[in-house]
């Protein structure tokens, strides 16, 4: 019997729920009793998402609506992290290491490698003026 | 956060988490100390960080920047394996140094 369950949570771009996305991503994925390691890789990488969505997708205010589908299949987690902000106008170019649009902010331009680093596959789906969807999956027990 | 001033180094003992909306007051604070105790280099402590992710990295990029105009350094000690993940995967790690112990950094940024 595969194990199999799935959540959906939605919450306001307010930067203190970037703490709670991890631990609620956390919480649930720890059923599948991973690593601490592995969970702390996960939280690192939903933690870039959303910081993402609430700094860029919507420019720091905390007035958009952010949505987190998470669901596991056997040891294969799924995780997609939603804004409907203002969506990346190259996302080949966003993704590019220490590339960052932001101006005054101390940002590193280092969330989509931290992702990348730290989950199997990562997709982006985005439209400028439409959101963005970051999609990513990671197998538990794996290196 | 706390605060220790040796010589000219600020020691910064941080707490809990460094993510985009904990940094907002800690870079705050770090600048504030940093000027008010005209120090000269920083040293942070992070033995009670569980947590941090590339705003982390911002924030100490940030005060490399404020540091090195004063002609300083940062050092930092106590670092989890966790969290020496992503100062290597920066490349942080070649501006400033994690030291085995508080008085080796202590020893090296005088």
């Amino acid at each position: 019997m595969p194990k199999k369950n799935s959540m959906k949570i939605q919450f306001s771009s307010n930067s203190s729920n970037e703490s709670f996305a991890r631990v609620a991503v956390a919480a649930f994925i720890s059923q599948l009793d991973p690593t601490v390691e592995e969970i702390y890789d996960i939280k690192m990488a939903v933690s870039e998402a959303v910081t993402n969505s609430i700094i860029h997708g919507y420019e720091g205010r905390d007035d958009g609506e952010i949505c987190i589908n998470c669901a596991y299949e056997d040891e294969l987690i799924s995780i997609e992290v939603t804004d409907n902000g203002k969506g990346i106008v190259n996302i080949e170019e966003a993704m590019t290491t220490l590339y960052t649009t932001s101006r005054d902010e101390e940002r590193a331009g280092l969330g989509f490698t931290v992702m990348l680093s730290m989950m199997n596959e990562v997709h982006v789906f985005s439209e400028v003026g439409n959101g963005t969807t970051v999609k990513m999956k990671k197998t538990l027990g794996v290196e | 956060m706390d605060f220790v001033m040796v010589n000219r180094t600020l020691v910064v003992i941080l707490e809990g988490e460094l993510d985009h909306h904990t940094c907002v007051a800690i870079r705050q604070n770090v600048d504030r100390e940093y000027q008010k105790k005209r120090a000269k280099n920083l040293l942070f402590d992070f033995a009670n960080i569980n947590f941090m992710d590339s705003s982390g990295i911002g924030m100490l990029m940030g005060r490399y920047r404020n540091v090195a105009i004063c002609g300083g350094e940062i050092g930092l000690y106590n670092v989890s394996p966790e969290a020496q993940k992503i100062l290597v995967m920066s490349g942080i790690h070649k501006l400033m140094k994690a030291y085995a112990t508080k008085q080796e950094a202590l020893e090296f940024l005088a």
